[in-house]
């Protein structure tokens, strides 16, 4: 491998780790807040024990995010100077307003919202949380909109030695593809982060333990599903349409369509072979792409030979990371909905089965989400900037050895960091929320031994005491 | 806006608010390495528990303004980003590799029952790699680094040299006497004397440090010589030197005194004044010797850009960040809630 695919490589990796944790933290901030706010508005300590509980689980999330992006902040220059030298008049200032905006915000009122509850006023907790979910949403915004400009450039011009100079920030900043872009992904975080928290509280459920807590987070995160799944199919629709009018190729690679057609099948599944320039073994429903993409039985959709082979993108990696995001977006909008089914004839907390699907379904949101940016990330290619600059152009001065360096040790870091995250965020996660709660209210018929046994400490990890809790609701 | 970001007095702004982002980035986050630091050798775990507390609400705050330091960069001189990253390539990546096993072990830590060594040792490895790897830039930086047709040109350890080692040896130094003069200032008790004791240390290495270095530099790169030896010059940076030994002394004799805040504002005293004699050794440079502040900066209307958030937004920024340390205000306690999920339940 030379330093191009090596420097790429290391940062598809890096970029895909982090990606993780932003999917997670953005989700799962926003339900912390919502927790905050019903624990200071109702005073009722079942949202202050689930509050406790994810704010736990959260904090490591977040500690992952933040170090695994300052990794990006710098491998930019380190790898990618070509790219660096080329956009820096016009990502340059989008990187730090995200920096001033987003993460001095979230780094501001971490400390509070994840040591100051106690400290500060109940409403004071409350903002923290909610300044860190803004800071949250903020950097999103920042990062998608330099992303869309790569993908969709706009409100710059390049001159003779390929620097771009701004023209219009508007443009720049809103481009064709960063509404869309973002409303998928903000989306995607929240449908992630639902069916985590759904996830966490089926075991809890399933086990019998910490029933009233768990149960109210289920429903609460099952709501959310059930909106969101949808949302998130019709916010999809129209991104894929964007894609079609802005960049035809990466849609050709995401339908695997070779020749420009008028009433485009769908292609369910196939081999694309890139040599020969057409698709073995396919699976195709006929119009149904024309349908979908042009809403119409016999549009017209550009094909991948359009573009000389040398500017199509790696097909065989597009399309199937679009079928695995696409796969994973039935599968938990089935749930929602298995779930909404359930729920309407009374049965969502004590079905079993639908207990262990939640739980099998909890890492999917994260595969979906790489597998999207897989799609939009390697549909761009060979392009850096679409259109403008070779991603081998980008490609810092940096010898293939020192990147091979760097990238076994990532590697390493890397999955050591991810186990011992599963690890401990596993083992908080398995043990589930303590339960405060006084117990006369909660308890009206219970004796007088027990009574005195909560009272005495309701600081232990009250695992038995949560289970009494959940017999007697 | 446009047009005033085009007048030549422009870039000094820049420069000094980049100065400014170095500065603070140094200070705060200098004194959570430097506790890092000198995390191991503390007698006892009531200690570092103790230490790690007294950090935990605000290290993120503090390293936010590495990131701070790398995007302002790229959108106000570009050219030093893009020069001078791929330059100190390896230094980065072990820097950045320090910063995530001293990340991860903040949350790991106190989850860890078993293996709470293991993240001990890879807190305060992480802090001494993540400093050290910082001085080797820094040393690099002053040494000047090899650039062609205004790219890097070196290979991947023309990073390093002799003056780099003697930077990194002294941050470390440097960053634990911070870190034990916040300790001195934010805990009590056994965990204080500790920290005074280990104060002398870094004080002495420090000081040490700090003159070889001076030194080293005026005799091994010629330009910085010039810059300090030249008449009139050395008529007004002589108190550069004069006032460090002062300072020196002065927080040598407070070290066991009654004004626990005293070692800490030395400490930033200390770093303020090495940073002067820094920016006087490289001025009027971004990339030493090559780019200047004029030529290394974007566009215009990239910098009118940036201008507005910076003028509206950092004052804010600043304004919560000392809010963050003002309510973790006084002596540190144990604290709850967060991280704590192994023995602290909720309360």
């Amino acid at each position: 491998m030379d330093a191009v695919d090596l420097a790429r490589l290391q940062f598809a990796f890096t970029i895909g780790f982090h990606i993780l944790w932003p999917t997670f933290t953005i989700g799962i901030a926003w339900f912390i807040t919502i927790l905050s706010a019903m624990w200071w508005r109702t005073g009722r300590t079942i949202y202050r024990d689930l509050m406790r509980f994810w704010l736990k689980i959260f904090a490591l999330g977040f500690g992952m995010g933040v170090i695994t992006g300052i990794v990006l902040s710098y491998e930019i220059g380190t790898n990618w100077a070509g790219y660096s030298r080329s956009v820096a008049n016009v990502l340059g200032p989008m990187f730090m307003y995200e920096t001033l905006t987003a993460f001095f915000l979230e780094a501001g009122f971490i400390g509070i919202m994840l040591f100051g509850e106690g400290r500060v006023s109940k409403g004071a907790h409350f903002f923290a949380c909610l300044m860190v979910s803004v800071g949250a949403m903020f950097s999103a915004t920042w990062i998608i909109a330099a992303n869309s400009w790569m993908q969709t450039p706009a409100g710059a011009v390049a001159d003779a030695d390929g620097i771009f100079h701004v023209v219009d920030w508007w443009q720049a900043i809103f481009t064709a593809s960063f509404p869309y872009r973002l409303a998928h992904m903000v989306c995607a975080s929240f449908l992630t982060g639902s069916f985590v928290v759904a996830g966490v509280s089926a075991f809890h459920m399933w086990r019998g333990q910490h029933l009233a807590a768990s149960r109210k987070a289920f429903s609460m995160a099952m709501w959310l599903a059930l909106v969101l799944a949808p949302t998130q199919a019709f916010i999809g629709d129209l991104h894929g349409r964007n894609t079609l009018v802005h960049q035809p190729t990466k849609l050709a690679a995401m339908e695997g369509l070779w020749d420009t057609t008028k009433g485009p099948a769908m292609t369910v599944i196939a081999w694309p072979d890139q040599d020969e320039q057409r698709n073995l073994y396919a699976v195709e429903i006929p119009h149904l792409a024309s349908l979908y993409l042009t809403h119409s039985w016999d549009g017209e959709v550009q094909g991948l030979k359009a573009v000389p082979p040398a500017d199509q993108p790696n097909v065989p990696v597009v399309f199937f990371a679009f079928r695995i995001m696409v796969g994973i977006a039935m599968i938990l909008l089935a749930t929602a909905i298995t779930g909404f089914v359930l729920r309407l004839r009374g049965r969502l907390f004590e079905t079993r089965w639908f207990q262990l699907l939640a739980m099998a379904v909890t890492p999917l949101g994260f595969i979906a989400v790489l597998a999207g940016w897989t799609t939009t990330e390697a549909g761009r290619q060979p392009w850096v900037i679409y259109g403008h600059l070779r991603t081998a152009d980008a490609v810092a001065p940096v010898t293939a050895g020192a990147v091979t360096t760097s990238l076994i040790i990532f590697f390493v870091v890397y999955n050591v960091l991810m186990l011992a995250f599963i690890w401990f965020a596993g083992r908080v996660a398995l043990k589930g929320p303590a339960d405060t709660s006084p117990p006369a209210l909660e308890h009206p018929g219970i004796d007088r031994t027990n009574a005195g046994l909560f009272d005495s400490d309701t600081s232990a990890p009250a695992i038995g005491g949560a289970q009494q809790a959940g017999a007697t609701s | 806006m446009t047009e005033l970001m085009q007048a030549e007095y422009v870039p000094l702004y820049f420069g000094a608010l980049a100065a400014f982002c170095v500065t603070v980035y140094v200070l705060a986050d200098g004194l959570d390495l430097g506790v890092g630091i000198i995390f191991l050798v503390a007698p006892r775990d009531q200690d570092r528990d103790l230490m790690m507390a007294s950090i935990e609400p605000v290290w993120d705050g503090n390293e936010t303004w590495l990131v701070m330091g790398g995007t302002l960069l790229i959108a106000a001189f570009p050219a030093g980003y893009y020069i001078l990253l791929p330059a100190f390539y390896l230094p980065i990546m072990f820097m950045l590799f320090a910063l995530i096993f001293r990340g991860v072990a903040f949350g790991f830590r106190l989850q860890a029952t078993q293996f709470r060594l293991v993240w001990d040792i890879a807190f305060s490895a992480g802090s001494i790699l993540a400093t050290f790897c910082q001085g080797l830039i820094l040393g690099g930086l002053i040494s000047g680094v090899p650039v062609e047709n205004g790219m890097f040109s070196g290979g991947p350890f023309s990073f390093l040299s002799i003056l780099g080692i003697l930077c990194g040896v002294g941050l470390v130094g440097g960053y634990a006497l911070l870190g034990a003069g916040w300790l001195i200032w934010k805990t009590d008790g056994a965990t204080q004397v500790f920290a005074r004791e280990i104060a002398h240390a870094a004080l002495i290495l420090t000081g040490a440090m700090m003159a070889l270095v001076s030194v080293w530099s005026a005799l091994t790169v010629p330009e910085v010589a010039a810059r300090w030896f030249a008449w009139p010059n050395l008529l007004f940076l002589a108190p550069v030197p004069l006032v460090t030994l002062a300072v020196i002394l002065s927080a040598w004799r407070g070290i066991w005194g009654r004004a626990e805040a005293r070692t800490f504002i030395l400490g930033i005293a200390l770093f303020a004044l090495g940073l002067i004699g820094l920016v006087v050794s490289l001025w009027p440079y971004v990339v030493p010797r090559h780019v200047t502040v004029w030529d290394g900066t974007s566009d215009p209307q990239s910098l009118a850009f940036i201008a507005v958030g910076l003028v509206i937004i950092l004052p804010i920024v600043l304004a919560y960040q000392t809010h963050a340390y003002w309510v973790f205000r006084g002596k540190t306690v144990h604290l709850d809630g967060g991280y704590g999920g192994g023995g602290s339940g909720g309360h």
